[in-house]
């Protein structure tokens, strides 16, 4: 993260009160919005979580912790959560590999057009929308007339169901998450790999001609900020994941596909349960936080000291 | 081998790759461009056909239908006042952020990164059952308001960068000429940082453009929906007209990548809130 105490700064001026004043003057309608729309609704949804609240059936009425007991026991949000977990294993690492090959890619002195070409194309599935990226899922991999059950039955793959049973559904949402996000990993990667100075780079090439070497002890340290902030934006991504996988198939076939996120969404606005739900968001919450305060300390020492 | 016959093996699997990598991201488009000038039989036949007579009934099918063109004006009128909202209240902020000491700045700072990568529903629910009550429920007002979440922090983020790119002695002559602070901000900083706010425009109009989630609790409505919200709208009906769909989609889709590859040198470091050069 940027440290904002390293940006120069203006010499304090004449010491009116609107001098003293400016900065809070130029800060304040946004922190007024942001209190607002971000820090009361969240206080809001720790007040709701601690309340029996259900729409349409009275009032709300406190019950201690008990919304937190029901969701941690509740097997549909575990269920939820560990698929949310085992989309992140799954597609993280192979995203970081993907994304590191790609970046390394764009670094190498050959066919600079493809390589412009491939930065720019590499915003496409950043910026498109994911909703639509759902619905072309659902076309391209139609069991009997899709296109991608077509193209592996050239190369002599029998046609997969990829949508119908519980676990090549699963198995479709990573590939697509995959696709999604590997190119914003990439992109974080390439810009990490710009930072290794060329003139380190070039003593560790008279070092060793071995490329792994150069590779692990001198470019991936100086990549390690961009690591970790590749980690942390891509679990975030992650865990608030929603329209993707909801517009292929609402989280189904059964429950094969819901998210934790998903999960969350039908408990409050189908199920009704607004305390359970507001429990299960916090927990979501305080989940992220520790993963993403976990890599920072696995990665990256220096931002903590 | 010689060294030479090795490095044209090199350069070949390096241009084979990338090669690969692109026609990964381009063919889901290709698919969705071709789909849309397709017919029905034609978009589903096996094996597919790659070359035919292209046709645009399905655009005029989706245009046809009131309720599409309607949701691109929704979310077009949404995502211009969402980012002129954030551009209003989080230029000024990221300018006393860069040139201010002050106590609770990094805090402040902090805060604003974490509203980006929070968990929606922690937000979404409270704010449904507060719309809900002041009857804003289908109140294209409701989503300008819970998109500033993440367009504040984005906007934030990147201004503060282009105004730390503003040389200081400029605006101490300009001190030094009898300008207060705000008038410095407005007349010597704010015009030499415009390719930043058209950048931070564009990057968080493509997240307000493309949400689905608080759309779709929040303005459900057939008047008020958007358009990621209307390409699913389809999938309700017993069969789906997909060319129309595929239509629907590239008209969703097409502002938001053509915004995405224009800024697409900033999009890494405006994700990570600057994490990365």
């Amino acid at each position: 993260m940027s440290d904002p105490d390293k940006l120069p700064l203006l010499p304090p001026a004449r010491r009116s009160f609107l001098e003293k004043a400016a900065p809070w003057l130029f800060i304040a309608p946004s922190l007024l919005l942001l209190l607002a729309i971000g820090l009361y609704p969240m206080i809001y949804t720790v007040y709701n979580s601690l309340q029996n609240f259900v729409m349409g059936m009275g009032p709300p009425v406190f019950n201690g912790g008990t919304n937190y007991i029901t969701a941690i026991t509740s097997q549909n949000f575990q269920n939820s959560v560990l698929r949310t977990l085992v989309l992140l294993v799954i597609t993280l690492p192979v995203e970081l590999v993907l994304g590191m090959m790609i970046a390394l890619a764009l670094d190498s002195q050959h066919s600079p057009f493809l390589r412009r070409l491939l930065q720019i194309c590499l915003v496409i599935p950043i910026a498109i929308t994911p909703a639509v990226i759902g619905l072309l899922t659902q076309l391209m991999f139609n069991e009997q007339l899709g296109v991608i059950n077509y193209l592996l039955g050239r190369i002599g793959i029998s046609p997969v169901d990829w949508l119908g049973s519980p676990t090549s559904a699963f198995a479709t949402v990573v590939c697509v998450q995959i696709w999604e996000w590997t190119p914003f990993v990439a992109l974080v990667l390439s810009a990490a790999l710009s930072t290794v100075p060329p003139e380190v780079d070039e003593a560790a090439l008279l070092e060793t001609e071995r490329w792994w070497p150069r590779f692990s002890a001198i470019r991936l340290p100086f990549m390690l900020p961009g690591i970790t902030a590749a980690l942390v934006f891509q679990t975030a991504f992650t865990m608030k994941a929603f329209d993707m996988i909801y517009a292929i198939q609402k989280g189904g076939p059964g429950s094969a596909t819901e998210v934790a996120i998903i999960h969350i969404e039908r408990l409050a606005f189908r199920g009704f349960d607004i305390g359970v739900a507001s429990a299960q968001s916090i927990l979501m919450l305080v989940l992220s936080i520790v993963l993403a305060r976990t890599y920072i300390r696995l990665f990256y020492r220096e931002v903590d000291g | 081998m010689s060294p030479q016959t090795a490095d044209a093996i090199k350069r070949f699997l390096h241009a084979a790759g990338i090669v690969v990598v692109l026609v990964m991201i381009l063919f889901p488009l290709y698919w969705m461009v071709a789909g849309s000038l397709k017919t029905q039989p034609e978009l589903f036949a096996i094996p597919p056909h790659w070359t035919w007579a292209p046709t645009l009934d399905a655009y005029r099918e989706a245009i046809a239908d009131s309720g599409v063109l309607r949701a691109l004006g929704n979310s077009l009128i949404v995502t211009l006042s969402a980012v002129a909202l954030g551009l209003v209240v989080g230029v000024p902020a990221a300018y006393g952020i860069a040139r201010y000491s002050f106590r609770g700045r990094r805090e402040i700072w902090f805060w604003y990164v974490t509203n980006w990568m929070l968990v929606p529903v922690v937000v979404l629910i409270p704010f449904y059952l507060t719309a809900a009550r002041l009857h804003m429920i289908n109140n294209p007002l409701t989503l300008i308001a819970v998109y500033q979440i993440f367009i504040i922090p984005l906007v934030v983020w990147l201004m503060v960068d282009q105004f730390r790119s503003v040389p200081v002695a400029l605006e101490e002559a300009a001190q030094l000429d009898g300008l207060n602070r705000f008038q410095i901000f407005l007349r010597i900083s704010l015009p030499l940082v415009t390719p930043g706010l058209a950048v931070s425009a564009v990057l968080s109009g493509i997240f307000a453009w493309n949400d689905l989630l608080y759309a779709f609790i929040l303005t459900p409505g057939d008047e008020v929906r958007t358009a990621p919200t209307i390409a699913l709208s389809y999938l309700g009906g017993y069969t789906i007209p997909w060319p129309k769909v595929m239509a629907t989609s590239t008209l969703v889709t097409a502002p938001v990548i053509i915004g995405g590859i224009a800024i697409h040198k900033y999009v890494a470091r405006g994700l990570t809130m600057g994490a990365v050069k």
